[in-house]
């Protein structure tokens, strides 16, 4: 994978919940192995933003989708495009652990068995390299049969970022993943997106200001549905060239 | 003034529960005591005797047995697939959703009588009698008369609004997060209502079952035309045969037997089976229920 390419690409999206709209021409490149951090006021359409990325807004009902957004060249709103591959390249960590009520092998597992993948050892395999991605692999090893709703909070959330690495996608895109976590927690979460560059482009959405800076390369502040200005992260927390990204990273308003 | 009507409110609401408690306690002490003597190991092992006034109830429990078996078999599919037409892919708002609610609606609110004259009119005489022209040779009824089968379908139809409304409140009850966890692992829609919406509510499809059972167990109207019989000295042996039954044995007792008076001891303790069978499938079905709200609030 070239460094600083261009992974995603949108073009003059706007959405709309039945007449409003939510989006309003957004225009942004993702890069290849950055971090690019979504931050903005709650209601400012980041989060909407970022489920247009693996096309988890398809399932709102009343929600129109114009313009492009091309993921490796590929406009992924074609009608030609199978949404199912898709999201198996595109990742996604949500707000809320959510891991399914099965053990924790078996919600590693979950994705590649539902790939066809029923080979114990092959499985096992997978389950191993995703969970020693996820940082995860050491406290959880000799109890891989306990359920995934046994463990804390943090172990969870990383118990979901595992399983969404056993698809092996390019990009995973994160909705807020540390927002319910407390601080050690989320500082493990913050080091795992840190190592996770390496391999993966990422896109965070997050509220938390530190949590933009410390983690990404790269940050694009939304407001009242508009990308109102997108640059490299240290720029934009030190010297943002927008009023109003200033204001709100330096906390006056949000 | 106001202290006055409180006082009365509470004393009228406090005589109601007495009243109903009494009634109840009144009932089971009743049927109790005068069943129990009647009660036996071999009450419930043997079949009735004596132009029905000694023996005991063996082919009638088979009967009521077979009878919610074929009926759990047939209903409970077609209301789980409903359910999750219901639930997983019917927009709320749409003519057709609000079409298909209204009808379970009203299914549920049909008395159980009409179910028995639709059951006669269309299982047996349309559909029964058409199999026997095709089937059967010229003039001989096989399929065209009353039978477990067509009691079955009916008792089905007639707990299917219960046995679907049971399931897709047991679908909605799976997390929104757990759905949309699958879907963004790239899993397919079916798969994920496969893998992860119905595993997760299992016990909810079991409710509905057990609850739906214990209502065919009970129920008599539906199985007058459709498939019960009198008085029938061997078990059922195919689905075409006629069947004995606990509720529709009852009221033969009481009505139909020689010496009502002489049979009053099998007729209590054939009540207290039917009793102890529905409101066993009752309570587990409440058990089921409370562990099913317990899982999905965690």
């Amino acid at each position: 994978m070239e460094n600083n390419s261009e992974k995603i690409i949108v073009n003059n999206l706007d959405l709309y919940y039945g007449k409003k709209a939510a989006l309003d021409n957004i225009n942004l490149s993702i890069l290849s192995n950055k971090v690019t951090a979504l931050i903005g006021p709650s209601g400012c359409g980041k989060s909407t933003f970022l489920r247009c990325l693996n096309r988890m807004n398809d399932l709102i009902p009343g929600v129109l989708i114009k313009g492009t957004v091309l993921i490796n060249g590929r406009d992924i709103y074609e009608s030609s495009v199978d949404v199912v591959s898709l999201r198996k390249k595109v990742g996604m960590i949500f707000q809320k652990s959510n891991p399914f009520p099965k053990s924790i092998f078996e919600n590693v597992a979950y994705a590649p068995r539902v790939n066809g993948i029923n080979n114990k050892k092959e499985l096992f395999e997978i389950v191993e390299k995703s969970l020693r991605k996820a940082a995860l692999w050491e406290e959880v090893k000799d109890n891989l049969d306990k359920s995934g709703l046994s463990i804390s909070g943090g172990q969870q959330q990383r118990l979901c970022i595992a399983r969404s690495l056993a698809v092996e996608p390019d990009i995973l895109l994160m909705d807020e993943p540390a927002s319910a976590l407390d601080p050690i927690s989320t500082s493990k979460i913050e080091d795992l997106i840190f190592e996770l560059k390496a391999n993966y482009t990422i896109v965070i959405v997050t509220h938390n200001m530190q949590q933009a800076a410390r983690v990404s390369d790269k940050t694009a502040f939304f407001y009242m549905g508009e990308l109102i200005e997108v640059g490299d992260t240290k720029m934009m927390f030190t010297q943002p060239t927008n009023k109003r990204t200033e204001d709100y990273v330096s906390g006056r308003f949000g | 003034m106001n202290k006055s009507m409180g006082r009365i409110v509470i004393s009228a609401s406090a005589l109601s529960v007495i009243a109903i408690v009494t009634v109840i306690a009144y009932l089971l002490f009743d049927i109790f005591w005068n069943g129990k003597n009647t009660l036996s190991w071999a009450f419930l092992t043997t079949a009735p005797t004596d132009g029905m006034m000694q023996g005991g109830i063996f082919p009638v429990i088979i009967g009521t047995v077979s009878l919610v078996l074929i009926m759990s078999i047939a209903g409970v599919p077609v209301g789980v697939i409903t359910a999750l037409y219901l639930s997983e892919y019917a927009r709320r708002t749409s003519v057709f959703t609000k079409m298909v609610r209204f009808a379970v609606n009203t299914l549920a609110g049909v008395p159980s009588i009409v179910f028995g004259l639709f059951g006669l009119g269309f299982f047996i005489q349309f559909i029964g009698m058409n199999l026997d022209r095709a089937l059967m040779p010229a003039g001989e009824l096989h399929w065209g008369q009353p039978s477990l089968l067509w009691a079955s379908l009916t008792m089905a139809l007639l707990t299917l609004p219960v046995v679907i409304v049971a399931v897709e409140e047991a679908l909605r009850a799976v997390p929104e997060d757990l759905r949309a966890a699958s879907l963004a692992l790239g899993a397919t829609k079916w798969q994920t209502i496969l893998k992860v919406v119905l595993p997760n509510a299992t016990s909810g499809i079991l409710t509905g079952t057990i609850l739906a059972v214990g209502r065919g167990a009970g129920e008599v109207a539906p199985i007058l035309f459709t498939g019960a019989a009198y008085f029938l000295p061997h078990l059922p042996e195919s689905l075409s045969d006629q069947f004995m039954n606990l509720g529709y044995h009852v009221y033969i007792l009481a009505t139909q037997s020689p010496d009502v008076e002489a049979t009053k001891g099998l007729q209590y303790a054939t009540v207290l089976i039917l009793l102890l069978v529905t409101f066993g499938l009752n309570l587990i079905a409440v058990m089921l229920r409370y562990k099913l709200r317990k899982a999905s609030r965690q």
